[in-house]
């Protein structure tokens, strides 16, 4: 027998979580991100040849690049906050404060990365 | 009004996979910033302050493989393919990959409902670490 599911899509379309549903969508779209990355990046360097060439090629470009950025230096922080609530599971009375210190660390750290890796990547 | 109770022991949880599963993604998460704080420390002790662009570090600090430091402008490739990188880039792959493949499988049962289909997903997720990680570690220890 299948699991019950009470949440209709629908209904979860018009879920309004805010930031701890945001962290939760980037935290899963960063770590699935990762594993295809990842899981390419190997093969392709296992059977190298022109398909290595060209996936390796594309993980070369610095859009690429500041885009896994993004996925692996989120999940991080993200993951981080996660195993701390987890472990001292009173904190999770100040949750939200706890995703505002995150972004607060994450988009300095992310922004200077992101325009170093720009400027590498355009020549500069 | 009394909070309601948010932690469970675990004699009531029970020691099943879920529970496994739930304390190893913890433990090789912090598993891996540690790899990842060794790999950044190690660059920059080895001169990558220097010779490495931003870009490099951060490929190396994701994972210390000779691949990562090959068309870089470092003067001597030898400290940075030593066996202690090796070795630190095996366990950093068996984690990683355990790590990943099962949170891919816990999004994927978040949408599979159907019991055997869930233990299928299980076997191949299974499988995919035991192949990736052998696809990982044999190019680690392979590459020249």
């Amino acid at each position: 027998m299948g699991l019950k599911r009470t949440v209709r899509l629908g209904e979860a379309l018009r879920y309004r979580g805010q930031g701890p549903m945001l962290a939760f969508l980037l935290h899963r779209i960063g770590g699935v991100s990762m594993v295809v990355f990842v899981g390419l990046h190997m093969v392709a360097s296992f059977v190298g040849g022109d398909f290595g060439r060209f996936v390796n090629g594309v993980y070369q470009h610095w859009l690429f690049q500041a885009y896994i950025y993004f996925c692996a230096l989120f999940h991080a922080i993200n993951g981080l906050r996660i195993v701390i609530m987890d472990l001292w599971p009173k904190l999770l009375e100040h949750q939200r404060e706890a995703i505002w210190l995150e972004w607060a660390v994450f988009l300095p750290i992310y922004a200077l990365s992101v325009f170093w890796l720009a400027r590498i990547g355009l020549g500069g | 009004m009394k909070p309601s109770k948010r932690t469970l022991s675990l004699k009531e949880r029970g020691f099943d996979f879920e529970t496994f599963m739930w304390f190893y993604t913890r433990i090789s998460a912090l598993a891996m910033y540690l790899f990842g704080f060794v790999a950044l420390l190690g660059a920059m002790v080895m001169g990558a302050r220097l010779h490495m662009t931003l870009a490099d570090v951060i490929r190396w600090s994701f994972m210390p493989t000779l691949y990562h430091v090959q068309n870089t402008n470092i003067p001597a490739i030898e400290p940075w393919v030593s066996l202690f990188w090796k070795l630190t880039a095996s366990l950093f792959v068996l984690f990683a990959a355990g790590h990943g493949l099962h949170g891919l499988l816990s999004v994927i049962e978040e949408y599979m409902t159907i019991p055997w289909l869930r233990r299928t997903f299980r076997m191949v997720v299974l499988a995919l670490w035991v192949g990736v990680s052998y696809i990982g570690i044999y190019l680690l220890w392979t590459a020249a």
